[in-house]
């Protein structure tokens, strides 16, 4: 016999917590160590860290989204395809995908919108690799630079193609909405908000009041090894998959984001 | 214009060592957003803004500018400089607004020709 209040809060559905990284690097990111944010290296350290689900958000780019789910497999390390869009603001903004398909149609739009050639020798390197670490291919794009589209248009690219739209790191003081926009506009239908490892959520909900309105996350933004799962969030679900986080976020059927946790870096 | 004589003239503080006084300054560029100075700043332009994480010592050195003066009594981040060292960028402060350093800019005539 299930209790009643149980019974109504999670619908007799087994819930558990699970800790989870939401925007992690890789190799395709120019400003990451290069041959450090590997497929194989990121899932070893994140099992590591005990971490159940991950994000894999590269600047402008999700080209090693699938690469990195390969090379989970039969680990339980549960792998989303992500990006983090630049708006023509400079706000960044991680965009998390239901698959790699919709993650490679936003990828396109995306890619319509960002001008510049990468310069290896300024900005670094941006490697597309297979499950197994080796090389297939160098994106050429300017992947640190930031898009044509707005902050609306951004959100709005997500949400088409079935998406959750999370501000990243918003207590920054370098592309987060707060220090390029002022505000969280009206209308901009942000399914959650980044907080870094740098701060913690009382901090942020005294700083920015707009952010009351909206669920918290933290992650660690890892572009080294030894950063992934230093933030993470623990959230109840059924299980760690895309759409049990989705009803995490909007608070659904017993899910719940139910705490921000931190780690010390990873000697 | 020499760097080292804005430097003079405005009373900048200089904050990398070893930076490169003697270089001309062909021109100036006010922008706060790293994507726009990208495509528009021109070689030699001396950049004002204030923005200071270290991407804008990327920038500064992508588009070979003359160097970067952080406003408003702003202070860049020590990665910032350890990088400006390191890449020979030089960074410089001045506790004026952009608006009022560009226009004192432009009068000790740092401009490009019409």
């Amino acid at each position: 016999m299930v209790p009643l209040k149980k019974q109504k809060r999670g619908q007799g559905v087994n819930l558990k917590t699970y800790r989870i990284d939401l925007h992690i690097h890789t190799v395709l990111s120019p400003c990451t160590e290069i041959a450090d944010m590997t497929p194989r290296a990121i899932v070893k350290v994140a099992l590591e860290r005990g971490l159940d689900m991950i994000a894999v958000c590269d600047h402008n780019s999700a080209r090693n989204t699938a690469a990195t789910r390969r090379a989970a497999a039969g680990s339980g390390l549960v792998v989303l395809a992500g990006m983090e869009i630049a708006s023509s603001e400079e706000v960044h903004f991680v965009g998390l995908f239901p698959s790699d398909e919709e993650a490679a149609t936003a990828q396109e739009e995306v890619y319509a919108h960002l001008f510049g050639e990468n310069d290896e020798d300024v900005f670094g390197c941006q490697a597309v690799v297979n499950e197994d670490d080796e090389v297939e291919d160098l994106d050429q794009r300017l992947l640190i630079s930031a898009t044509t589209l707005s902050a609306e248009r951004v959100v709005r690219l997500i949400h088409d193609r079935n998406g959750l739209a999370v501000a990243s790191h918003v207590d920054r003081q370098s592309y987060g909405i707060f220090s390029q926009l002022g505000f969280i506009p009206d209308g901009l239908k942000l399914d959650a908000l980044e907080i870094s490892s740098r701060t913690d959520s009382d901090t942020t909900l005294k700083k920015y009041r707009q952010c009351t309105g909206y669920p918290l996350i933290t992650s660690s933004d890892a572009h080294y090894l030894e950063d992934i799962g230093k933030a993470f969030t623990i959230a109840r679900m059924v299980q760690p998959s895309f759409e049990e986080l989705r009803k995490a976020l909007a608070g659904v059927e017993g899910r719940a984001i139910s705490e921000l946790g931190r780690m010390a870096r990873r000697e | 214009m020499k760097l080292g004589e804005l430097v003079e003239e405005l009373k900048l503080d200089v904050r990398t060592a070893g930076a490169e006084m003697d270089r001309t300054v062909e021109g100036g560029y006010v922008s706060d957003l790293l994507s726009d100075v990208i495509a528009n700043a021109k070689e030699g332009d001396v950049w004002l803004t204030l923005q200071l994480h270290q991407n804008i010592v990327a920038v500064a050195f992508l588009n070979n500018l003359a160097g970067i003066v952080i406003v408003g009594g702003r202070e860049p981040d020590p990665d910032t400089l350890k990088k400006a060292e390191e890449q020979g960028v030089p960074i410089m402060v001045s506790s004026w607004p952009a608006y009022e350093l560009a226009g004192r800019l432009y009068e000790k005539g740092v401009r490009r020709r019409e």
